[in-house]
């Protein structure tokens, strides 16, 4: 059995989790632009990609809802698809931050002494980049495209989430059900993955989701700046600066797209704020 | 402050500025491209002259070599010519930093404004209705994509509105930039200094003061204040990067002159002279002023510099 620490009331705690409306409202905002995004196929009324479906740059009206773009295509139906890829680019960049900085945190924090030393070190060194420095930079090396700026961006959130998982697995390294795991012969990767990292979890779910909103955010100003998703694509950074040369007689053209990131971002946002304060053990008599 | 303490910290940053600017150089010679076809355009070359460029540049020496000179000129802030201009890196960057400086200092400026307005509101009445607006509207501003806001702001008040100057350099086109990149700034500080101050009003020393008979704006003004601005200052050097972050963003979007937008034009060049001698600059500039943050801190707060 692992050892858990915290006893979890798993119930209450996910009832707190929507006592607070902001993240009511935030996991409804969610489920709808998920489901947009998954029936996306079925829902649009036409291909994200089919030119000339109706009038270049016309207004929003009951058949284009969110108008149309210069190639007179549909805005609502890329602003749909384009979910797609924030979503699936918001998960791939916080799993890339989680898995190497929580595993790297987790290592040197539970190995201490010279390894934990030179780890920490390491880790400072990735902190002098500011982190957009830090992902163009990436991106100046893998070249321009939506998956190499999402790996940037995963990068350059490593450093962050390694101190943080060093520092909590630092102190349950010290903690007695740890040294009694290696008393009764539990070998190093056995505490890791059944005593260390199942009593990390709260620490990493808080982590993930309160980084993802801003993976998102990163990865979109990453496309916006020409640096990662590339026309025709409906991603919605991109959309945002294509839409820029002709904002002034289309606004829409930026509006819904950026809407579009702004709401799911902020959604993401408040139902993080929430599960850190419903996870976070110094949180907790607050609530 | 102990002297002793103020050099071990300046010496504790040459190793870190080393190995960034080893990272910044390894990086850029893993790019993959000849620098010098990139040099010449792609036009038609012999492949004497690729040679006698090669030479010119320095590029036919060993890898190592190269390296101790690129540190050895790093040191005197000189980085090469770019690629695109053929005039020194240094210069370029030198005539496009006075932009940027401005607007960081804008955004700075908006942000601090913004966030201690909103972080003392909030932090003074904790998980009342106004905290729970506020911090909503905090929130919002950490979730708010700089480059949306950004052209929001174009269209609203330069092209509906005519209010503002959307082009151009001078102090009234630093207005809506200077939102675009405090809005972020502010939400986040905004958060920081309502913590800061809810930790600092559960201390005794503040029942004291209460006890005391002390009138609650003097309590505010004489303990609250004082304490809880160190949580938020100490991470103001963090901010700094989050104002880099956003001068690149907003001189995109404002079409601003500035190193934010020299910064994107030059990884899109394959501008790699340029893009290393920016990285190196910022890091450095970065790492600095991390370093002067913590020994403003250790002037404040004695304990610090004693450990």
């Amino acid at each position: 059995m692992s050892a858990v620490v915290v006893a979890p009331r798993e119930a209450s705690r996910f009832a707190k989790l929507f006592a607070s409306p902001g993240a009511v409202a935030g996991m409804a905002v969610l489920l709808v632009m998920v489901a947009g995004a998954i029936l996306a196929p079925l829902v649009v009324p036409f291909d994200w990609n089919e030119t000339r479906v109706c009038a270049r740059l016309a207004h929003p009206s009951a058949q284009n809802l969110f108008g149309c773009d210069l190639y007179g295509r549909d805005i609502f139906s890329r602003v749909l698809y384009g979910g797609r890829y924030t979503l699936s680019v918001g998960i791939a960049t916080v799993a890339i931050s989680l898995v190497l900085g929580g595993l790297f945190g987790t290592i040197i924090g539970y190995a201490g002494g010279r390894a934990d030393a030179f780890g920490s070190r390491a880790i400072d060194v990735m902190l002098g980049f500011p982190p957009i420095i830090l992902a163009i930079l990436v991106v100046a090396v893998l070249g321009v495209g939506l998956w190499n700026a999402a790996l940037a961006v995963g990068i350059a959130g490593v450093p962050r989430f390694a101190r943080v998982v060093r520092g909590a697995a630092l102190s349950l390294a010290a903690r007695e059900f740890i040294e009694g795991a290696h008393a009764i012969g539990a070998g190093r990767v056995r505490v890791v993955r059944r005593h260390l990292l199942p009593n990390l979890a709260p620490t990493l779910i808080v982590l993930a989701s309160l980084d993802l909103g801003n993976a998102v955010l990163f990865t979109a100003t990453l496309s916006f700046l020409g640096l990662g998703a590339q026309p025709p694509a409906p991603e919605w950074g991109a959309m945002l600066n294509a839409g820029r040369e002709y904002m002034r007689y289309a606004p829409w053209t930026m509006l819904f797209p950026g809407g579009a990131l702004f709401l799911a971002v902020l959604a993401v946002n408040l139902v993080g704020d929430r599960l850190s304060q419903v996870l976070d053990p110094r949180q907790r008599g607050r609530l | 402050m102990r002297l002793e303490y103020l050099i071990r910290r300046l010496f504790g940053i040459i190793p870190i500025l080393l190995i960034t600017w080893t990272i910044v150089f390894g990086a850029m010679h893993m790019v993959p491209g000849d620098p010098v076809q990139l040099l010449l355009g792609g036009s038609p070359a012999s492949p004497a002259a690729i040679e006698a460029e090669r030479h010119r540049l320095g590029l036919d020496r060993p890898v190592p070599v190269q390296y101790v000179d690129f540190l050895r000129r790093a040191l005197t802030g000189d980085f090469g010519d770019s690629f695109a201009t053929r005039q020194p890196v240094t210069t370029m960057i030198a005539s496009q930093i006075g932009y940027t400086l401005s607007l960081a200092g804008g955004g700075l400026l908006v942000g601090v404004l913004f966030g201690t307005l909103l972080g003392v509101l909030a932090g003074l009445r904790p998980n009342g209705w106004i905290d729970t607006a506020l911090m909503t509207l905090a929130l919002a501003g950490l979730s708010l994509p700089s480059f949306w806001i950004g052209m929001v702001l174009i269209y609203v008040f330069g092209t509906r509105l005519g209010w503002v100057p959307i082009i151009g350099t001078g102090p009234q086109a630093l207005i809506l930039p200077s939102i675009t990149v405090g809005l972020f700034l502010a939400g986040g500080l905004a958060r920081l200094i309502r913590a800061s101050i809810i930790e600092v009003m559960s201390q005794d020393y503040i029942r004291t003061a209460r006890a005391k008979g002390l009138s609650p704006v003097l309590v505010v003004a004489r303990h609250v204040a004082r304490n809880a601005v160190i949580p938020p200052l100490t991470l103001l050097g963090v901010q700094f990067a989050v104002l880099i972050g956003g001068a690149v963003v907003t001189e995109q979007v404002f079409a601003r002159p500035g190193i934010g937008a020299m910064l994107v034009n030059a990884v899109l060049t394959k501008d790699y002279p340029l893009v290393q001698g920016i990285v190196v600059l910022t890091t450095a500039a970065y790492i600095a002023i991390n370093l002067l943050i913590d020994l403003l801190y250790g002037l404040i707060d004695p304990r610090i510099s004693r450990t």
